[in-house]
């Protein structure tokens, strides 16, 4: 048996008015690194980075379940509603798990890293709350990305939810990756509850559009740093390319031969691309 | 290359597993040529090269023969390696029952890039 050095908790927050029962993962000491998983996931697609032991001993790693998903429960009375993930609220979640986990505080800034819908959500907590971050990774970031399948499926009663889910997410790593970390990825969205992947693309594909607003990030606050895979066609390294265009100082990194979930699908190729960053944030 | 697809998928368990319970016949376009694919519990049970005169089918994948060529392609290159990956640039085009084709997405992914094994 080898024993990880990640250890999971659960914490009781309320937020929005609700009490919600939140699962989290962490490792490591030093700055913190909270890490934001993508849409219809959950935060093991960080196993390797929350493992690595060039990350965590400069950085305390800690990786939560949003509410609905992984082993975060949905509030009660979930089952009479619909959930649908929007800028605000994302914001707060995270904001909010962030002070309660003590990872901001007014002497301690974090650093926040999401992929793809936190890779969209980094963009918003630029213009927001630069001041009380350290810098910002996006991973797979765009502004914006144009609907072009229809996110409904994946939320019907005959259709499989996690084959369909699982279906989708397959197609958006690259097939250079190892096997191995690509059906691993694959599981996590066939393990996802009905309607949660699509409550998160509706954030993604509808609500989120932050392509207006992208001007007015200041990256002299708030290093913004983005990291995209080749072979991902949602949010594509043009898409990326994009967004920094329109950001003063955003570095861009386009990271050959990854798709849309680099941490997941090629755990090593990701660390590769990601220390160095780490390493100039740790310096700054 | 069409032709060979029941070699390619009905000799692999790991693909014929995801299309255990499809029992449909759809239609496959590689440019102007059709092909009606017929599938019974994961196998493929028939390729049958159009023209066709009033046949049914459950759904259409429509795309163009080069389009293929490089989802076909090994390794394929970014944004021509996924049949999603074709929809998102505009160059495949689905038809029909297209629940169907989205309870089946993950096999008809594996079948239809499965000539990439040739």
């Amino acid at each position: 048996m080898k024993l990880e050095p990640i250890v999971g908790r659960y914490a009781e927050i309320d937020m929005q008015n609700r009490k919600h029962r939140l699962y989290f993962e962490e490792s490591g000491k030093g700055i913190p690194l909270l890490c934001l998983h993508t849409a219809g996931s959950d935060g093991r697609q960080y196993r390797a980075v929350l493992n690595d032991p060039q990350v965590t001993q400069h950085f305390r790693v800690v990786a939560f379940d949003m509410p609905w998903h992984g082993k975060s429960s949905p509030p009660a009375g979930w089952e009479k509603e619909d959930y649908r993930l929007t800028t605000d609220s994302y914001t707060e979640l995270i904001m909010t798990v962030a002070r309660e986990l003590g990872l901001v505080s007014p002497t301690l800034r974090p650093v926040v890293m999401g992929c793809s819908i936190g890779g969209r959500i980094v963009l918003n907590l630029a213009l927001k709350h630069a001041r009380e971050l350290r810098a910002l990774i996006g991973l797979q970031s765009a502004a914006y990305v144009e609907r072009y399948y229809d996110a409904g499926w994946l939320d019907h009663a005959e259709v499989h939810g996690g084959r369909a889910c699982g279906g989708l997410a397959y197609g958006l790593m690259s097939p250079l990756s190892p096997q191995e970390h690509r059906w691993e990825t694959v599981w996590h969205y066939m393990q996802g509850g009905p309607g949660v992947f699509t409550g998160d693309l509706y954030f993604y594909q509808i609500e989120g559009d932050i392509r207006e607003r992208i001007g007015a990030i200041d990256t002299r606050l708030c290093p913004l740093y983005l990291l995209t895979g080749e072979y991902d066609y949602s949010a594509s390294p043009r898409d990326t390319e994009a967004a920094a265009a329109r950001i003063p100082g955003a570095k861009v990194t386009i990271m050959k031969g990854l798709g849309h979930f680099p941490m997941s699908e090629n755990p090593e190729a990701f660390l590769a691309c990601l220390r160095p960053v780490l390493e100039e944030i740790r310096a700054s | 290359m069409i032709e060979r697809l029941p070699e390619l998928v009905n000799r692999d368990p790991a693909i014929v597993r995801w299309g255990r319970h499809m029992n449909e016949t759809f239609l496959l376009e590689v440019g102007e040529q059709q092909y009606l694919v017929t599938v019974r519990q994961g196998l493929i049970s028939s390729i049958e090269k159009g023209p066709f005169a009033m046949r049914s089918w459950r759904f259409a994948i429509r795309a163009a023969k080069e389009c293929w060529e490089r989802h076909w392609e090994s390794p394929p290159g970014p944004g021509w390696h996924d049949l999603f990956a074709l929809l998102r640039r505009g160059e495949v085009a689905f038809e029909g029952d297209l629940r169907v084709l989205m309870a089946y997405l993950l096999y008809l992914k594996l079948v239809l890039a499965a000539p990439r094994k040739a």
